[in-house]
């Protein structure tokens, strides 16, 4: 078995120089699946017809196209329909695509975390006369947003490994990087095995990180 | 005039009739207690009386606000639910937010009183229902004997003209009870007027000033405790007494 150890511990530092990139692309695409998401999430909850099921279609399109399809459509398809798009970077782009994509899963999350708060709380604050908007504001919010957390914290850990996508667009991150020094070395093995193992060390130490916040936003809960 | 005064009220949940043709009065001061069978709407009346749940048809006057079951709109809405505060079997206390955090809420939300002048009332409500050392505590490490004392707490901040309590020791265990009646048994000392939906009947007879038996979504009998949950009174509440006595 020829397993070059010794290519294989050098691989990481190189790797980890594209660490921030990745990062980078994970957290603004992140941002805008929030933002988008919870849009979204008031459209479902509308009490106008037409605004639901605009909402609908809207999960059901992102949520039913291969990422990369969508990534190549921004990247490659809008500039010729809408030429204001031609400068567009891919580093944009990425982040649009990831985005829209994982804000039509986090609607889904959103808005299960809202229907998941007791209708007790709602019927407790209108039966103190509190405005239905103040109820949605300082019960309802706060309480969802803790039930929210642990599948918000899945989404930011698929859209961080589906930020290697980006390097069909031409980006460099860890996966494209890895690419090249495959390309160089030919071996291959443990090129992709080190690729696969920095991702695997970001996801564990944000997983990390996150339960250790929901066990402190979920100590009054207990 | 009475306090409350409800006329011709009818209730319809998916087109069956949970309430019909209900008139009662209550008046300023006095404790008005809800008997009956389960199933005979004695909770639907309550949780009417806020608009909870909506009439079909009928008027509801607490105080200064009056609806129409037939003409409900926002603002006769929220003007009705400003006169009452309701207590629930479930406590219903605001998850998110610290023991006195619930009880100052009503008062802050509704833009009644500034943080220095609500937290001073919250503590006091606190202090009454013996509970002030749980101010900072939230609500799920406290007993749910105690959660519904600080949910009565938080529903008399407001100072409202009624409160309503729907079966405020249902869902307490046996040795839990007792506490909370207690505290109901304090605001009556206070002339808190009251509406309480309860399968206690002791506590009934003790606190009640008129009983209002209901079955099958009318007002059967309504009268003194004396009149309706004494051996002399009517031969359907007695039998009802006796099942509910059986059942211990």
């Amino acid at each position: 078995m020829n397993f070059d150890w010794k290519y294989f511990i050098n691989a990481f530092p190189a790797l980890a120089k594209y660490i921030p990139v990745t990062l980078l692309l994970a957290v603004l695409a992140m941002v805008l699946a929030i933002i988008l998401g919870g849009l979204i999430t008031l459209l479902q909850f509308s009490r106008y017809r037409p605004l639901r099921w605009f909402a609908a279609v809207y999960v059901s399109f992102f949520r039913g196209m291969p990422a990369l399809v969508q990534l190549f459509l921004i990247y490659y398809g809008l500039p010729q329909l809408f030429p204001i798009f031609k400068g567009l970077p891919a580093l944009i782009a990425t982040v649009i695509g990831l985005g829209f994509k994982q804000s039509a899963y986090l609607s889904e999350v959103f808005r299960a975390a809202v229907n998941s708060v007791d209708k007790g709380q709602v019927e407790a604050g209108w039966a103190l006369h509190i405005t239905s908007f103040k109820i949605f504001r300082y019960v309802v919010l706060p309480q969802a947003f803790i039930n929210a957390l642990p599948a918000t914290g899945n989404t930011f850990v698929g859209l961080l490994k589906e930020t290697s996508l980006a390097f069909t667009l031409g980006i460099t991150e860890i996966f494209a990087e890895g690419k090249m020094l495959a390309g160089d070395s030919f071996k291959y093995f443990e090129t992709y095995l080190a690729v696969g193992l920095t991702y695997w060390a970001l996801i564990i130490i944000y997983s990390w990180a996150q339960s250790g916040v929901e066990r402190l936003l979920t100590r009054p809960y207990r | 005039m009475a306090l409350i005064e409800v006329k011709n009220l009818s209730v319809t949940i998916k087109q069956k009739k949970i309430l019909e043709d209900i008139n009662f009065a209550v008046e300023d001061g006095e404790v008005t207690v809800l008997v009956g069978p389960s199933g005979s709407g004695k909770t639907t009346l309550l949780r009417t009386l806020n608009l909870l749940q909506q009439p079909a048809a009928g008027t509801i006057q607490i105080g200064q606000s009056t609806v129409d079951g037939r003409k409900l709109n926002k603002k006769s809405t929220r003007a009705l639910r400003a006169e009452s505060t309701m207590v629930f079997q479930q406590f219903n206390l605001f998850k998110n937010m610290t023991v006195i955090e619930n009880v100052m809420a009503p008062l802050l939300l509704n833009k009644l009183a500034k943080w220095d002048e609500a937290h001073a009332v919250a503590e006091e409500r606190l202090r009454e229902v013996g509970l002030l050392e749980f101010a900072d505590k939230y609500p799920s490490s406290l007993s749910g004997g105690q959660q519904q004392r600080v949910s009565i707490a938080r529903a008399i901040a407001v100072k409202p003209a009624v409160v309503l309590l729907d079966e405020p020791t249902s869902a307490l265990d046996p040795e839990l009870v007792g506490s909370v009646l207690k505290t109901i048994l304090e605001l009556a000392k206070q002339h808190i007027t009251m509406v309480i939906v309860t399968h206690e009947m002791d506590f009934a007879r003790q606190i009640g000033n008129q009983i209002i038996f209901l079955e099958k979504g009318q007002i059967v009998h309504k009268g003194t405790p004396d009149e309706i949950l004494s051996d002399q009174g009517p031969e359907r509440v007695h039998n009802f007494l006796n099942s509910v006595s059986a059942a211990y």
